[in-house]
């Protein structure tokens, strides 16, 4: 089975908060849940799937079932970290193209920022039935030193350097100075990240992702009613997942499951690295952005460094516009998981709804991806590709 | 060191480790069904799915696969990767040690460093 085709972004909605002391998580999910369904022109009547992840309070979907009073036929949650919401978009769309819901809900929210959650340099609270948990917790793994391990490694294979990850930080600013409600609206330069404070060597402050409150929704549906509605529909035509850990101590850290969760996705819409117009790449640090361009095929393993330099992630002077809405390195990264603002970035790319100064010229096709949890232990990657009709 | 260290949970799975631990020796899990060494370590090998996996003593051997020192802390810490000379990698902390000479490849061997009221814990310092 295929979902090519057999689903269609109908609604999205990013919430314009970035600091939320005054809000419960379920109010935020809720807030977006209608925003995505006014944005899309449908109403909480006509959702009969919802698909939430680990921020969704409650143990699955039942709590915000019932705070929203949806009234569902199929639900999930599935955990992946940060890039939960391109997986359940992959899932909501199988559950489409299966015909187990018509119209499906996906949505996100939380408030760390508020929370005052040290996001990547504390180590989590685990479950300690984790296998891995004694073998790991003493040694104080954290967000930011586990993805540094990876740059690291990345360096020390390939020489990419510490004003190469900058440049993914200064396009990222380039973008987000035509963004009201970016978190770190200020351009900075090369000299500007390199200069930054180091927080997990060799990642400086600037090379991570902001701490933000908000959240985001999606409103996915099958292709008659996406039609039916006023809003240019976006037609999702390839989804690919993965999960990669450390397979017994028998690893490398400069791949990501990108490299299996992109060809599916490739492969199942038809097209290829160089047909794409547009990408939202998950930046919860520079490396991740270069590491799964690579794994992507948007360049070879390795070259990453020298692809994302002199700018060519910035719209209309580079050769991939990435994050135009300044991703999680300068607009937010709501409850510390950025893959529902990719899907939401490229949408508004698609209906040629971005800010004026990136919006890309004729963009018809667009990616999105994500990797979810530690790249340097375990962690999920999704993978979609959508097309505007 | 100073850093106190979250002691490891001791269950079915690594109480044999940690008790070789409290006895300063190294030992790592390999299965006898298709003779390879893995890490972490478990009751069924993840490369055969045999539950023939018994302790042996290892080396303490190993180099540094990749590595990062954690700045922003009051007490800066070496998280690292090692690869043991027995073939798994690890991950770990390097300790006893200046971390700006810190280098991938680098040799180093197993020392154990006591947990907060928990079993020593295995780490590695530059030999």
């Amino acid at each position: 089975m295929t979902v090519r085709g057999k689903a269609y972004i109908a609604g999205a909605f990013e919430h314009p908060t970035r600091h939320a002391p005054d809000k419960t998580v379920a109010q935020l999910h809720a807030e977006v849940a209608l925003g995505a369904l006014k944005d899309a022109g449908l109403t909480r009547a006509d959702i009969d799937g919802y698909f939430c992840s680990g921020d969704a309070p409650g143990p699955g979907p039942a709590s915000m079932a019932e705070y929203m009073n949806l009234r569902l036929r199929h639900a999930e949650s599935t955990e992946l970290g940060g890039t939960s919401y391109i997986t359940l978009l992959s899932h909501a769309a199988e559950a489409i193209a299966a015909g187990k819901c018509d119209v499906a809900l996906v949505t996100l929210a939380g408030r760390p920022r508020s929370e005052g959650m040290a996001t990547g340099t504390a180590p989590r609270p685990r479950d300690p039935n984790q296998p891995e948990a004694a073998w790991e917790v003493p040694y104080a793994i954290t967000t930011a030193n586990g993805y540094a391990m990876c740059a690291m490694r990345h360096m020390h294979e390939f020489g990419t350097t510490s004003e190469q990850l900058a440049w993914v930080k200064v396009a990222a600013s380039h973008h987000a100075q035509h963004n009201p409600l970016a978190m770190l609206p200020e351009v900075v330069t090369v000299a500007d990240v390199v200069n930054s404070p180091m927080i997990a060597d060799p990642l400086h402050r600037l090379d991570c992702c902001v701490i933000s409150d908000g959240g985001g929704a999606l409103v996915i549906t099958r292709p008659e009613i996406a039609k039916s509605l006023k809003r240019p529909p976006v037609k999702i035509i390839g989804v690919g997942e993965a999960v990669k850990h450390l397979a017994g101590g028998n690893f490398d850290l400069t791949t990501s499951g990108a490299a299996r969760s992109g060809p599916i996705a490739f492969a199942e819409a038809g097209v290829t690295p160089a047909d794409i117009k547009y990408a939202s790449i998950y930046d919860s640090f520079t490396i991740t952005v270069i590491v799964q361009l690579e794994d992507l095929g948007f360049c070879a393993k390795g070259a990453g460094g020298k692809f994302v330099a002199d700018g060519n992630l910035i719209a209309g002077t580079g050769k991939l516009p990435f994050n135009t809405d300044g991703g999680g390195l300068c607009n937010n990264h709501p409850a510390n998981r950025g893959s529902m603002t990719k899907v939401i970035e490229a949408v508004r790319q698609l209906r040629g709804e971005a800010h004026p100064a990136v919006q890309v010229k004729n963009c018809d096709l667009a990616l999105a991806q994500g990797t979810g949890f530690q790249l340097a232990t375990r962690h999920g990657s999704a993978t979609a590709i959508m097309e505007r009709e | 060191m100073t850093r106190k260290l979250t002691p490891p949970v001791v269950t079915a799975e690594s109480k044999a480790f940690f008790e070789a631990a409290r006895a300063g020796k190294f030992t790592i899990p390999v299965c006898t069904a298709c003779g390879k060494a893995h890490w972490y370590p478990r009751a069924i090998c993840p490369f055969c799915a045999s539950d023939q996996v018994e302790w042996r003593a290892a080396s303490g051997k190993g180099t540094i696969y990749t590595f990062s020192v954690m700045c922003r802390v009051t007490e800066p810490y070496a998280i690292a990767h090692v690869t043991l000379a027995e073939g798994p990698t690890m991950l770990t902390n390097i300790v006893d040690c200046d971390f700006d000479k810190l280098r991938i490849g680098q040799t180093v061997a197993i020392v154990f460093k006591e947990s907060e009221g928990g079993p020593p814990v295995p780490m590695f310092k530059p030999v």
